[in-house]
């Protein structure tokens, strides 16, 4: 009876989930087994061309590209996010913070790649302060490469890495940092040996929060990258909008979530390493237990 | 012997404006099992850390062994915790737990195996070795916090009130082991606890305090039979406290008036003058009840008259709260150990007299509430 009641509550969620999710979903699936319409969209008929033109040097390249690039990126927020999550969970004035952490998320999104831009574009900001400053007298390239992606992606997901770890963190018994201090530790040693692994569940929510979804930016690398950074979701777009080969944005983007979701799986069915046990001799428990087979 | 003297001289602690501990000096010696008592907020907890290096006094000084340890870090000081949590490590096994103080040191894999039997033995533990903390019990989460402590073979163990979160009858159990390890490591256990009833019954010497002062420093008798101060007298176990306007003073011998309780006879030490008003006290145990009026010839016995106001049954010992004529309550302890003396129960609402000696009763400063 319970069990009939949850399921009508959640009822609005699967409803939801079916039109807007799945039901996409299903249609991209689908696409991406058709053949390529000669103005764009598809003909109805079965073909696997999709797939196996993904195997072009060029689409490779860019999907190492945006491997490697997604990597660098999360390991960078993660590792200012650290420091950040543990400073406020430790900090007296934790609403504050945590709201300052929160404030970039009333501006739009496109807004905040522009005004990247604005700092460092040739004319901008920090150009002029170079200038000001004379250290340069022409203006230094900062954008349309790489480095440029990595930093403005480092920044926009780095609220979604802070939280999860500040929630980690703020569980974290602090004494055991005294303990392994006391026990010999130095303050590195704590932070390695004691910190690190019993705030694991915070890193892996935060490396998957920064990972999943630079690993699918678009924005960011067409607004603020050039030819050296362009990644697996601006191809998907180009295929959509320029080249008009749906059924290959179809495939790629499915190979984007397979990839993703697949990781996502992988770390949460992960069983946390147990050591073995060790048969426990304990007289009493075997006296219960023997009674118990009686 | 084992274990080194810690010397604190002045030491002063701040939390913002808080003032934790005001000039506080003690000095322990080697191989001493050394208790700080207090109740909470009276600041042995911030004693003990600034021993273990885990805060920096505000003013005085610390010495281990003679050398000044202000400033140096707790991985660099020669004294290990067992913290009021515990504090284990929930990633790590029991056995990883006790060895964590040797993996820092890179101690090879053999000796960390012996070393860490070895100490599990001591606590009797050997069964546990591949448990998680999650997975013991609270007292054995004890021994494994006490193995851990151990094992950098410290000279000065500190015991953040390491039993307060096990039930009486495991507490019990606890602290006669605790006892039966410092005699057998000997090296300077310093224990902090709120719980007078272990402290008495395991501390060479007790250190008393409240609101950041040391109020008293003694063994277990001194601290019980002679209370320096009011608070420490209320504190450990239980008191009945008079004002005793002095009358006259003949060495140690004083008679002077109560509050309505008439005159009274006190053997003790005292800087006050005849006309001045001090603190005297009576332990409930010393007082003899009966229904009878008691005998005093050839002594100084004071009587007190009133009546039951409420008997309190607990096995050993019968308490009884007697409201005196002048509306006083005066708590007395009754043993029943005396099946021979054949006097009557006391019950609720008799008519009693109380009568004590003038030897048991002693002088307490106002000192220290």
């Amino acid at each position: 009876m319970k069990k009939q009641i949850g399921l009508l509550y959640s009822l609005p969620q699967i409803v939801w989930l079916f039109v807007f999710f799945a039901a996409p979903l299903c249609i991209i699936i689908a696409y991406s087994f058709l053949k390529k319409g000669l103005y764009g969209g598809v003909e109805p008929q079965f073909s696997v061309e999709a797939y196996t033109a993904m195997a072009n040097p060029n689409i490779l390249l860019v999907t190492w590209r945006t491997l490697k690039m997604s990597v660098i990126a999360t390991a960078l927020t993660i590792l200012i996010a650290l420091p950040c999550g543990y400073s406020i969970a430790r900090s007296k004035n934790q609403a504050i913070r945590l709201f300052l952490v929160i404030v970039p998320f009333w501006t739009n999104f496109l807004v905040r790649i522009y005004a990247w831009i604005a700092i460092l574009g040739n004319e901008g900001f920090l150009n002029d302060i170079l200038r000001a400053l004379h250290l340069t007298t022409e203006s230094v390239q900062f954008l349309y490469n790489q480095t440029a992606v990595i930093l403005v992606l480092v920044y926009m997901y780095l609220p979604y890495a802070i939280l999860p770890l500040f929630s980690t963190i703020d569980k974290f018994d602090f004494t055991l940092l005294d303990a392994a201090r006391d026990l010999g530790a130095s303050r590195f040693q704590s932070y390695l040996r004691v910190l690190l692994p019993n705030i694991k569940s915070g890193l892996v929510t935060a490396g998957l929060f920064t990972f999943v979804p630079i690993f699918g930016a678009y924005a960011v690398p067409l607004l603020v990258g050039g030819k050296d950074s362009y990644m697996l979701g601006n191809i998907i777009a180009d295929q959509l909008t320029k080249t008009r080969n749906w059924p290959l944005a179809s495939s790629i983007s499915m190979t984007v979530t397979v990839l993703t979701t697949g990781l996502v799986f992988f770390i949460a069915m992960r069983k946390p390493r147990e050591q073995e046990q060790v048969f426990d001799a304990d007289p009493a428990f075997m006296q219960t237990a023997s009674a118990g087979k009686r | 012997m084992k274990g080194a003297d810690v010397d604190i001289l002045g030491v002063s602690k701040f939390f913002g404006s808080f003032q934790a501990l005001q000039k506080v000096s003690l000095s322990i010696s080697k191989g001493e099992f050394f208790s700080l008592l207090g109740p909470s907020g009276c600041g042995k907890t911030t004693v003990l850390r600034l021993i273990g290096g885990f805060e920096d006094p505000d003013g005085g000084s610390i010495a281990i062994e003679g050398k000044n340890v202000v400033g140096l870090p707790p991985d660099k000081r020669h004294c290990n915790t067992v913290f009021q949590s515990y504090a284990l490590f929930p990633h790590l096994s029991v056995f990883e737990n006790v060895a964590f103080p040797l993996r820092i040191r890179k101690t090879p894999q053999q000796l960390v195996r012996e070393k860490v039997m070895h100490y599990l033995s001591l606590v009797q533990l050997e069964m546990h070795v591949n448990k998680k903390p999650s997975q013991l019990s609270g007292g054995q989460r004890q021994r494994v916090a006490i193995a851990r402590a151990l094992i950098n073979e410290p000279s000065i163990l500190l015991l953040d009130e390491p039993l307060s979160a096990l039930d009486a009858k495991l507490r019990q159990h606890m602290l006669m082991e605790l006892d039966a390890i410092h005699d057998k490591v000997g090296i300077t256990f310093i224990y902090v606890t709120h719980d007078q009833q272990e402290a008495l019954s395991v501390s060479d010497r007790i250190a008393v305090m409240n609101m950041g002062e040391v109020l008293q420093i003694g063994t277990p008798r001194q601290i019980y039979e002679n209370p320096a101060t009011e608070f420490v007298a209320r504190f450990i176990g239980e008191t009945n406290v008079f004002n005793l306007k002095i009358v006259s003073i003949d060495g140690i011998k004083i008679y002077g008036e109560t509050d309505g309780l008439g005159p009274m006879f006190v053997d003790d030490e005292t800087d006050a003058r005849p006309g001045e008003t001090v603190l005297a006290t009576i332990r409930p145990e010393k007082i003899r009840i009966s229904t009878d009026i008691p005998n005093t010839s050839g002594g100084r016995i004071n009587i007190l008259h009133g009546y039951v106001a409420e008997p309190i049954y607990s096995g050993f010992q019968t308490k009884y709260v007697v409201q005196l004529d002048t509306g006083v309550m005066v708590t007395v302890y009754r043993q029943h150990a005396n099946w021979s003396e054949g006097i009557p129960d006391i019950e609720w609402k008799d008519e009693v007299y109380l009568s004590f000696s003038a030897a048991d009763m002693v002088i307490v400063e106002m000192r220290g509430q």
